[in-house]
């Protein structure tokens, strides 16, 4: 009875288009945005920022860079964290070479700097296809790694081989660095995430989005539509970059404070991205936000559950979190290879029908 | 002149790495042409196996860690040790067992799905594997002897002074590593091609519907590659386990046979070997010669570097079947 497209009467294309065509859902999405940006930043503690809603943001705006290569344009990348690491290690730099300049203007250049990378890296993919790409991408991963280890100038030739985020404001507030308030640190992630989400939704359902998804579904048939492999490829990759650009630089300087690239942007990071767009969904914005969530919120329960309700030692709950996480992607493929978007828009299907399915 | 015997020492010495390589890829290839499944657990699978035979060796209590924490109890070990080669034969056993409950859990749900969503299967089925092994056997780090020789070789060294002054520096157990590499790949190549499982292996690799369809049991064929991937896995476990402890790292060498592959083609038995020697000695000699002068450790991307430019060249590997695409 209530959630219908029934009675909300589209007058031009514009509305008929719209991303939520059901006045339900636009009244929930302006709810959501009204809580997150008008109520969480007064009530938000040091505890849930730094445990749950700052990476949150973060890794939902990598895994949505990831989705738009991987969901969309169908190139399977497992080079997400040397990908991350590029804008992390970029922003550091530019953070201490230009320190007049502002914050989010550097982090947006660090993404910018990604994007330049991972075209370099994606050029292969015109020849290379499927799990040699996958592969392929390791590369990525591993080089630049090491790279950022062993060229003592990225990381301004510290004794530690470390890279620390000088403090920052952005219109009066501090967002990186020690001094830097929970609130401060939650906006400017949700700030990101929503304008790149904006971007990353209007951006797959228009143009470049139908030539991702022709090339997806099969890159020779596009070609011959008229699709150009080179073009959609390349963008694919660049602009999938340039979201997890700009998630690596939000991590290392709005919430870690301090990286070491082998630690904090290992092959690690890679997967845990995947695993993130595979739960959630792939080809799918919600599906983004959905695995993350997922993938952030799993192992503070599990944490919380064993090691606080049970009493059992970190390290045996470190273990058996990767034991559900492995075995919960496995489950999620077998039921629902679709993840979570998929389950949510079937739950959708099932509403819009309800209370009378016939 | 000196350079040279240097290098000709690194040469063998990547030579030797280069067969252990060529195993790990051997695991990855025949599952690949049997069950078309890029199957990424294969390191983890050696992890697990080189755990297991740890374990059972030293009669550790299975899954004590958790017992103890669930029970207050304290249980270490059943206070017996097993010998070397009954600890072998029961890991492999608990690695067929493995292997049927893979296809019975895993694979059998997902026949017919995209390769892709395989692979991040095996992703999935690496982590689970990953996290059992620690919570079974505990994570530290555990010394593994099963009676392998190990330090320099003498003889070696000794004729190497006679011959050009100077002793080469190898391992007695990078000898009988590459030694018994050498026979099981010899085995695998000889147990594919001559007997009747080989020949059915070969044939779910040609067309599963035609195996089908002249008596073949696609998930007898599937637990049996799986069980050879897992016995190839204990043995990469137990050399690899020998030379530098079981463990974490232990699982990293399945990517290093990732490159291996994508340069000799994944569904290639003979590329698996030639890809592996290639990167063997390709990433020692780099080491040896460029290393110093870009700072050292360059062996963790140079494979896959390599494998990148010259996949860029040949996409379909040094003997994959050639890539023919339709619409």
């Amino acid at each position: 009875m209530i959630y219908r497209e029934a009675g909300d009467f589209k007058t031009g294309y514009r509305e008929d288009g719209q991303t939520f065509p059901i006045k339900l859902d636009r009244w929930a999405y302006y709810g959501v945005l009204a809580v997150a940006f008008g109520i969480i930043p007064f009530v938000i503690n040091d505890y849930w920022a730094s445990a749950v809603l700052v990476p949150f943001l973060i890794y939902a705006i990598a895994a949505m860079g990831l989705n738009i290569l991987t969901g969309y344009a169908g190139q399977v990348s497992l080079g997400t964290g040397g990908f991350m690491a590029v804008g992390a290690y970029a922003v550091y730099k530019l953070m201490t070479a230009f320190p007049d300049v502002n914050i989010v203007i550097h982090i947006l250049l660090a993404g910018f700097v990604t994007a330049f990378v991972g075209m370099l890296f994606g050029l292969p993919s015109l020849r290379i296809k499927g799990f040699y790409l996958a592969v392929a991408t390791l590369a990525a991963q591993f080089f630049l790694v090491w790279l950022f280890n062993k060229v003592p100038w990225f990381y301004n030739y510290s004794a530690s081989g470390q890279i620390t985020a000088p403090e920052r404001t952005f219109l009066g507030e501090a967002v990186t660095g020690p001094a830097s308030s929970a609130p401060a640190k939650y906006l400017i992630c949700l700030g990101f995430a929503f304008v790149l989400a904006w971007l990353a939704r209007n951006l797959t359902r228009g143009m470049l989005g139908r030539k991702w998804m022709a090339i997806r579904d099969m890159d020779i048939a596009a070609e011959i539509i008229g699709v150009n492999p080179l073009g959609a490829k390349l963008s694919a990759f660049a602009i999938s970059s340039f979201f997890i650009g700009v998630a690596g630089a939000l991590l290392f300087a709005v919430y870690l404070g301090a990286a070491e690239v082998g630690e904090a942007f290992g092959i690690n990071k890679s997967f845990l991205v995947l695993f993130m767009i595979i739960i959630g969904g792939l080809g799918s914005i919600f599906g983004s936000f959905a695995g993350a969530a997922f993938l952030v919120l799993l192992p503070v329960l599990l944490k919380n559950l064993l090691v606080g309700s049970l009493g059992w030692p970190t390290d045996l709950a470190a273990h058996l979190e990767l034991m559900i996480v492995g075995a919960l992607i496995v489950f999620f493929l077998i039921v629902e290879p679709h993840g979570l978007a998929r389950l949510w828009a079937l739950a959708k299907d099932k509403l819009r029908l309800w209370p009378f399915p016939h | 002149m000196d350079q040279l015997i240097y290098a000709t020492e690194v040469l063998l010495n990547g030579l030797m790495t280069g067969v252990m390589y060529a195993l790990v890829a051997l695991g990855f290839v025949l599952i690949f042409k049997a069950s078309g499944v890029f199957n990424y657990a294969q390191g983890v699978l050696a992890l697990f196996a080189a755990l297991t035979l740890v374990g059972i060796q030293q009669g550790q209590i299975p899954f004590a860690h958790m017992i103890n924490a669930m029970f207050g109890t304290h249980l270490e070990t059943f206070g017996w040790t097993v010998p070397s080669l009954v600890a072998i034969l029961l890991t492999a056993m608990v690695m067929v067992v493995l292997a049927f409950l893979i296809e019975k859990l895993v694979l059998q749900h997902l026949v017919g799905q995209e390769p892709i969503i395989l692979f991040m299967a095996t992703i999935g089925l690496a982590y689970f594997l990953e996290g059992l092994g620690d919570v079974m056997w505990g994570a530290d780090i555990k010394t593994l002897d099963v009676g392998l020789p190990q330090g320099i070789s003498e003889t070696i060294e000794g004729v190497t002074a006679d011959w050009f002054g100077y002793g080469f520096f190898i391992d007695r157990l990078d000898l009988w590593a590459t030694a018994i590499a050498a026979a099981l790949v010899a085995a695998l190549v000889a147990f594919a091609q001559y007997t009747k499982q080989g020949r059915a292996m070969r044939a779910v690799a040609d067309d599963h519907q035609a195996a089908l369809s002249v008596g073949i049991s696609l998930r007898f064929i599937w637990v049996m590659v799986w069980s050879i991937a897992g016995f190839v896995a204990l043995v990469a476990g137990i050399m690899w386990g020998t030379k530098s402890g079981v463990q974490f790292s232990l699982s990293l060498i399945a990517l290093k046979a990732l490159p291996v592959l994508m340069l000799g083609g994944f569904t290639s038995i003979p590329g698996a070997i030639v890809g592996g020697l290639i990167i063997g000695v390709g990433e020692k000699l780099f080491e040896f010669l460029i290393g110093p002068m870009i700072g050292g450790a360059t062996e963790n991307w140079f494979a896959y570097v390599l494998a990148l430019i010259f996949l860029v060249f040949r996409p379909q590997g040094l003997f994959g079947e050639r890539i023919i695409e339709r619409v």
